[in-house]
């Protein structure tokens, strides 16, 4: 298999997931693009472990490491949501606009 | 073509398509549906890679963990069922992510086909794979330790999930840290 094939499946993935994250407002949207990127850098990832036949699997490793901490990402970035909506009643990230209270 | 290169460029297909669908459509239960058929079409890449284990830790972790995760959220956040107009951004907003990401897309494309033009990834004959037993004898052989530290950060996540969605955390008597969850 050319090595073209998985390489560029993963960048087309990556820039989906690009505009996802550019173009979405609600916030749980803009996390499964965030996803996508993730699975894209995979991809990659096993694409190259495979084509120079790493001997410590390093390729297919770190892909399981990113998938554990695409998994604690999402846990928390859920949370921050959740959190955001009850506090404000929207998960549109266009309404989040404030870093700080106004110095009153 | 051989048939894995046949079945390949196939679930390349399907994968790109539902990435697609999950970033333009209307319904956001249907953005998480998609999202399902697209990870896992990446799992089938795996597998046609020779990364079984990972294609069965994609399927466990992500078609079966992040997107019921990601349903609950949106049930959570009373998300709305059916078409709802509100998901983008605006035109303008939406049409320089367009560029950005296809600008994007146009540089990563032409710079691997000029970097990787003929490189073959052999498959089949192999002393190292990805099959269960070969993945785990890596991960406890040579990569212990960051799998180790990983289990960790878990947990930190874990805490941190539980300390920021429950409501009767609140701050020390007296100190210093705002209450967030009384705004």
């Amino acid at each position: 298999m050319p090595l073209l094939m998985p390489v560029l499946l993963a960048g087309l993935l990556f820039c989906i997931g690009v505009y996802g994250v550019l173009a979405r407002r609600n916030a749980i949207l803009v996390l499964m693009s965030v996803e996508l990127m993730l699975n894209a850098v995979n991809i990659n990832l096993v694409a190259f472990d495979v084509w120079l036949r790493d001997e410590l699997l390093a390729g297919q490793v770190f892909t399981l490491f990113v998938i554990t901490i695409a998994a604690a990402e999402v846990g928390l970035g859920l949370a921050i949501v959740l959190l955001v909506f009850r506090n404000r009643a929207t998960s549109s990230l266009d309404e989040m606009t404030e870093l700080r209270e106004d110095a009153a | 073509m051989t048939l894995v290169e046949t079945l390949f460029g196939f679930l390349g297909v399907v994968a790109v398509g539902a990435a697609l669908l999950v970033v333009t459509t209307r319904q956001l239960v249907h953005a998480a549906l998609w999202l399902v058929v697209c990870l896992a079409a990446v799992a089938g890449c795996y597998l046609l890679l020779s990364a079984e284990f990972v294609a069965l830790v994609q399927v466990l972790i992500y078609v079966g963990a992040v997107v019921v995760l990601l349903l609950f959220g949106l049930m959570l956040t009373r998300a709305p069922i059916g078409r709802s107009d509100d998901l983008d951004a605006p035109l303008p907003q939406r049409l320089s992510a367009a560029a950005v990401s296809l600008g994007l897309a146009g540089v990563v494309v032409v710079a691997s086909i000029d970097a990787f033009r003929g490189e073959q990834i052999v498959l089949g004959d192999d002393a190292v794979a990805g099959t269960a037993g070969d993945a785990g004898t890596a991960l406890f052989r040579s990569w212990v330790l960051p799998f180790e530290v990983l289990s960790v950060l878990l947990l930190a996540a874990l805490v941190g999930a539980i300390v920021l969605s429950r409501r009767d955390i609140g701050p020390p008597p007296g100190g210093p840290s705002p209450d967030v969850s009384s705004v």
